[in-house]
């Protein structure tokens, strides 16, 4: 494109990039096609991805949309395995009709008793009540035995789905596995997006940007916050559900707060507020660890991979404050701020 | 231009924080059609009697009444749903949304059951066309497009009275709409308050002393969190009481 003083600026929708809208369908398509052309252990990890996906991108939810800081979010996700597991049968596999809403009502129903009592609370005292009750949930796990105490439980059969005796979703087989999570992820997604748009991602927006003027206007915004926190518990639960189908097995790790924290970084490296975000700060997130954690890389310096991790992030959030999907605009500004200088 | 019935009917509010009384049985009637001002110097209770108006703050005795109705219970969000809007001293707005959002949002307030929640928010006509009203009203309709965050002061404040307008109140409680105004920002406002009167009841705190006397229809005066004087406002400059507590330094200026 030639810059001349007196040829006119293209009109805006065509100056405006259209690949970025497209994106998540892409995204989509070859998360579907990419089973054809991966190793079991390349498949393995993009399952993890996807389904931390899942769990970020509820997370999302209430940090990005409602503002809602929690540093307890594993507790459903864990909670939704966990249910996965306990629900399951010994004889035979668990129907996934059943075991799937049963891990995400499970999730709910705890997240409707932490939220009607943190969401009376703000800023730092959520962040710490949201802690609390997490933990509490990790040391009900950990320290009992009806769930394997520390050690977890296995599941004898993982769920399927069959209809008259014809069975069509086994998630022993490591495929269906795969597509059952990106399809959790699509819906996940669209479910999301949807919700920004609608009248009740409005008042959440709201909310986060001033809570005082909602309630002036009339908005009960503690019922509003309770709607967002337990539904995405149940966003989580769902995500536990894979995670449980995926490893056949359960402990409690699942529940801790490392998790939470782990989870917060993922949003905040891919840029709160933002879908696509949530999505690519899980992606480098887990790809970083992998990679830092990986002897054959790093050497020696794999076996520190916590520090490691820990600077890049730094790193990441100085260099990058609106986030990995921020970079977009964040360039476009820098490149303007250039051209005034000029 | 006034009619008997009060619309809010305020009967004996008190407020007590610890040992402090902040608000000590005030009675007020706020009337269709007029600006009742309630002036009085820093400390004097007004933005605490306000906050009790409001529902931000439960009263420690006394009654609230609307339309007849005793309303003293009701939340802060039940109270605004039956029409009882405010603005804050201090800009409450969303900055990061265009004044039309803005406006939009505070007009979905009227419309919150589950099943429509999930509707797209920009679809809704109702709060599209209410929210271009308020903003009309309120004098900013060609300005809709713009970030809340990055308008003028005085903008924010007209922004501010379009958000209350957008939930369509009968009852405006004005939390010092004048506060860092310019002189002809003041102007505008004032001649904002004017159109508002009919078909509306407003409170309306403020420390410029020559506004209150050129737009107000009734005046309450507070001092410690008492009521000394109410009234029209002729009567309210040449009250002797008023006089001494609150207004004689400032006589003394002119």
């Amino acid at each position: 494109m030639t810059r001349t003083s007196h040829t006119l600026p293209p009109p805006p929708a065509l100056r405006a990039w259209a690949l970025p809208s497209a994106l998540p369908l892409l995204a989509l398509a070859a998360l579907l096609a990419a089973p054809l052309a991966l190793t079991p252990y390349l498949s393995d990890l993009v399952q993890k991805i996807v389904i931390f996906s899942v769990f970020a991108l509820s997370l999302g939810l209430l940090v990005g949309t409602a503002g809602l800081v929690s540093l307890g979010h594993a507790a459903f996700f864990g909670i939704g395995a966990y249910v996965t597991a306990l629900a399951s049968s010994d004889t035979g596999p668990g129907s996934i009709a059943v075991l799937l809403p049963l891990a995400m009502l499970g999730a709910g129903a705890y997240a409707l008793f932490v939220g009607a009592l943190s969401l009376r609370t703000k800023g730092v005292y959520f962040i710490m009540v949201t802690l609390a009750f997490a933990q509490m949930a990790y040391f009900i796990f950990h320290d009992t035995h009806f769930a394997g105490g520390s050690d977890g439980m296995f599941l004898a059969y993982r769920p399927a789905l069959a209809i008259s005796g014809v069975t069509l979703v086994d998630l022993e087989l490591p495929l269906h596995r795969y597509y059952l999570a990106a399809g959790a992820l699509g819906a996940t997604y669209a479910l999301l997006a949807a919700l920004q748009r609608s009248r009740f991602g409005h008042a959440l927006a709201g909310i986060r940007a001033n809570e005082q003027r909602m309630r002036a206007a009339g908005f009960n915004t503690y019922a509003y916050k309770l709607a967002a926190f337990v539904l995405a518990a149940m966003l989580a639960g769902l995500a536990g559900f894979l995670m449980a189908s995926k490893d056949g097995a359960v402990n409690p790790e699942l529940l801790s707060w490392h998790e939470s924290g782990a989870l917060l970084m993922m949003i905040i490296l891919g840029g709160l507020g933002s879908l696509r975000g949530a999505v690519l700060g899980t992606c480098v997130f887990i790809l970083l660890k992998e990679a830092l954690s990986s002897e054959a890389i790093f050497g020696a310096l794999a076996g520190r991979w916590q520090l490691t991790l820990g600077l890049t992030m730094i790193a990441f959030v100085a260099l990058m404050p609106k986030g990995l999907a921020g970079l977009h605009t964040q360039w476009q500004q820098r490149r303007k701020e250039n051209q005034h200088e000029h | 231009m006034s009619t008997d019935i009060p619309l809010l009917r305020a009967a004996a509010l008190t407020r007590r924080f610890g040992g402090l009384t902040a608000v000590d049985k005030v009675s007020l009637d706020i009337h269709l059609g007029e600006i009742h001002a309630i002036i009085g110097t820093n400390g004097a209770g007004k933005s605490t009697l306000v906050n009790m108006l409001s529902g931000e703050l439960a009263a420690s005795e006394g009654a609230l009444r609307l339309r007849g109705l005793d309303i003293t219970g009701w939340s802060q969000v039940r109270r605004a749903r039956a029409g009882i809007g405010r603005s804050y001293q201090r800009t409450t707005i969303f900055p990061g949304f265009s004044l039309f959002e803005n406006c939009r949002l505070a007009a979905q307030a009227a419309a919150q059951r589950p099943w429509r929640l999930w509707e797209p928010a920009t679809g809704c006509r109702h709060s599209a066309d209410t929210a271009r009203r308020a903003l009309e009203e309120a004098g900013l309709h060609e300005r809709g497009h713009l970030l809340a965050g990055a308008v003028s002061h005085g903008q924010q404040r007209q922004l501010e009275i379009a958000m209350c307008l957008a939930t369509d109140p009968t009852v405006l409680l004005l939390d010092e709409p004048l506060a860092g105004m310019g002189a002809e920002e003041t102007e505008r406002m004032l001649s904002l308050l004017e159109r508002l009167r009919p078909g509306r009841a407003m409170v309306l705190v403020e420390h410029d002393m020559e506004a209150v006397f050129r737009v107000a229809d009734r005046v309450t005066v507070m001092v410690n969190g008492q009521v000394i004087a109410t009234g029209h406002p002729e009567d309210i400059r040449s009250n002797a009481a008023v006089k001494s507590a609150y207004l004689g330094d400032h006589d003394a200026a002119h």
